[in-house]
């Protein structure tokens, strides 16, 4: 199958996509009920709250009693979703997540907004960056990270359509939009978005363009073909995708907006070890907390452009030459090469 | 009345007075005992606290339900959420006709729908939720509340209920919060007011006191009961029937002052029951004294 090269089409908040998702949802199914936590500007359940003020209920700040109330409200064959920054709305309420929505198997779905460093300002508190580690370990969880602002509406509707619980990761800065509002999107189904057969980049949220970026530039300066897979759904994972990643391309290296611990890149490595074992790299947080800046400056500071992306690859690249034949220190997170 | 191991009768959900009641307690007091036995582990001392009250809410005729049709779209709803008291609710279940009453023999046990805490996956008829890490049912029947009386705005209640030890997780008076802003008329929360948690007493051990007025100040009409007295539990459960009927606009908390372990001299009112099964030789006294 051709793949068609994407392009920049600007850039919007991924938060948008899940408001007018909601709102979307709310329009083919009156079942779809939406529950505020005081930040409903910020996270735009507001869109929801403004359409249909008859179905949001304001809970205040209260994350746990929020996520608990939802889960009666999922009891009751109504289609929940409950809103906050991803710093409340999948820590707060852990154990709330953990028992009354799993375990329930209760068909409740979390809007978790500001996720990552690029909430910026705001500083380490909250920017929440070991969600994906949390959530991903939850039975009955599915766990959904967006590209941009078409496929956080896409996730947000498909989620509302499905049954059991969904957790939607998405950021409050404007983000490179590439997709569009034809771009296939299915739960469960990772994405090529470049075809490539030396390397594979894995990636997710903000992330997959950066990859696209990297791709790009290992094949205009070193002739690298480089694999592009969009992983928007992280749980469950899409096993065939992955392996045939490693199958084919023969190394792998991810990228996200979150703790290389745990994370997406870890979800990824189980496929791998697993089915394929072929070396990997791992882009994303090493390990610390956020700060105060920029999203733009911290995402520089805390290696997540393309720049990393590129640099892992060619480590990556190496390796698979060498077989594993060089020793690294296990916790070692940092790049023998850095060419850019 | 046949009292031997787990007889199988079954109860019908009707008006009754206090000594039919105290009849069926003392049946439910005996599962209760007969069924921790057998799992060697649970908690015995707040289900036996709270089965006079749990005999008059299932077999009194204040609750809507139907054992036939576990999921009945008008029922009433009951969550513990104090999920440790599960040894309680499954008997009043099995005792409803929800699954069979020999069924009560395997509660903990590998491959039981009985789980230690009730568990919605293995799907026994009656749970609607599963609960055990505390101050979590509470809300969830604040959520079936507010789907009932706000959104299909239909004629069922939520009925509840929470330890005292477990005021103590700060989400319950999250949950108190909500349940007032909504004016949940049709929720019925239920506080088993033993003052035993597994280390002492509540009011040692983070005092939760004074609960009615506590309640009050949140915007609950609250009413404090003897939990041992049917007159006083049936005036605690027609004032939330008449306050549902009449819709006051504001829920409803029973504070039952009880006795952990009630009905068993050596266990009532002593914490050190709070977690623990009867040994077969216990058993055998406790079972002598209910009857």
């Amino acid at each position: 199958m051709k793949i068609e090269p994407l392009k920049l089409l600007g850039s919007k908040p991924t938060r948008h996509g899940f408001g007018e998702g909601l709102v979307a949802l709310g329009e083919e199914n009156e079942n779809v009920v939406v529950l505020g936590a005081d930040i409903t500007g910020s996270v735009l359940t507001s869109f929801f709250q403004n359409r249909f003020p008859e179905r949001f209920f304001s809970i205040g700040i209260a994350e746990q009693n929020a996520t608990t109330i939802a889960v009666g409200l999922a009891l009751s064959g109504k289609i929940p979703f409950f809103s906050s920054y991803s710093a409340f709305a999948a820590f707060r309420n852990a154990d709330q997540m953990r028992i009354s929505v799993c375990y329930n198997e209760a068909n409740v779905k979390i809007g978790g907004g500001h996720s990552g460093i690029t909430v910026g300002p705001d500083g380490a508190t909250h920017q929440s960056l070991e969600e994906i580690s949390f959530l991903r370990s939850l039975p009955n969880m599915t766990l959904i990270v967006p590209c941009d602002y078409h496929e956080a509406k896409k996730a947000t509707i498909a989620a509302g359509r499905m049954t059991g619980p969904v957790y939607i990761r998405f950021g409050r800065s404007a983000v490179p939009m590439f997709t569009t509002e034809e771009t296939p999107f299915e739960i469960g189904k990772a994405q090529i978005f470049r075809e490539g057969s030396d390397i594979a980049i894995i990636a997710c949220g903000l992330m997959v363009w950066q990859a696209l970026l990297a791709a790009e530039e290992l094949e205009k300066r070193k002739g690298i073909s480089a694999r592009v897979i969009n992983l928007a759904t992280i749980k469950p994972i899409d096993v065939e995708t992955v392996t045939l990643a490693a199958r084919q391309c023969g190394v792998i290296v991810t990228a996200e907006e979150h703790q290389i611990f745990g994370g997406m890149g870890s979800a990824v490595a189980e496929v791998v070890v697993k089915n394929c074992p072929v070396p990997m790299e791992f882009i994303g947080i090493p390990d610390r907390f956020g700060e105060s800046g920029e999203p733009d400056e911290l995402l520089e500071k805390l290696g997540l452009t393309w720049r990393e992306i590129y640099n892992g690859c060619l480590t990556a690249l190496k390796r698979k030459k060498s077989e594993f034949s060089s020793f690294r220190r296990p916790t070692d997170l940092t790049f023998e090469n850095k060419e850019v | 009345m046949d009292l031997g191991f787990f007889p199988t009768l079954t109860f019908e959900n009707r008006k009754r007075n206090a000594k039919e009641l105290a009849e069926i307690a003392l049946v439910i007091r005996r599962d209760i005992i007969n069924s921790l036995v057998l799992a060697k582990s649970g908690h015995s001392g707040g289900p036996l606290g709270i089965s006079d009250f749990m005999a008059s809410l299932f077999f009194g005729g204040y609750m809507k339900y139907n054992p036939q049709d576990a999921t009945w779209a008008e029922r009433d709803r009951f969550v513990f959420s104090a999920g440790h008291y599960c040894p309680v609710q499954y008997s009043c279940l099995a005792r409803a006709g929800y699954f069979p009453v020999e069924e009560l023999a395997t509660l903990r046990k590998f491959g039981s729908r009985l789980q230690g805490h009730p568990g919605r996956e293995v799907k026994l008829p009656g749970i609607e939720t599963s609960s055990g890490s505390l101050g979590q049912g509470i809300s969830i029947a604040v959520g079936m509340a507010i789907s009932d009386n706000l959104i299909d705005k239909n004629n069922r209640k939520v009925f509840a209920v929470t330890g005292d030890g477990e005021l103590q997780e700060g989400s319950c008076w999250e949950a108190a919060m909500s349940a007032a802003q909504f004016k949940l008329d049709n929720l019925c929360w239920i506080v088993d007011n033993n003052d035993c948690q597994i280390d002492g007493r509540v009011r040692d051990v983070m005092s939760i006191y004074p609960i009615a007025q506590k309640f009050e100040a949140f915007g609950f009409d609250a009413i404090t009961i003897d939990g041992h007295n049917f007159e006083q539990i049936f005036e605690a459960l027609d004032m939330f029937v008449s306050n549902h009927a009449n819709k006051i606009r504001k829920p409803t908390v029973i504070i039952l002052q009880t006795k952990m372990g009630r009905g068993v001299s050596f266990m009532e009112d002593n914490y050190e029951w709070h977690g623990k099964p009867p040994t077969p030789a216990e058993a055998e006294i406790a079972l002598e004294q209910l009857i």
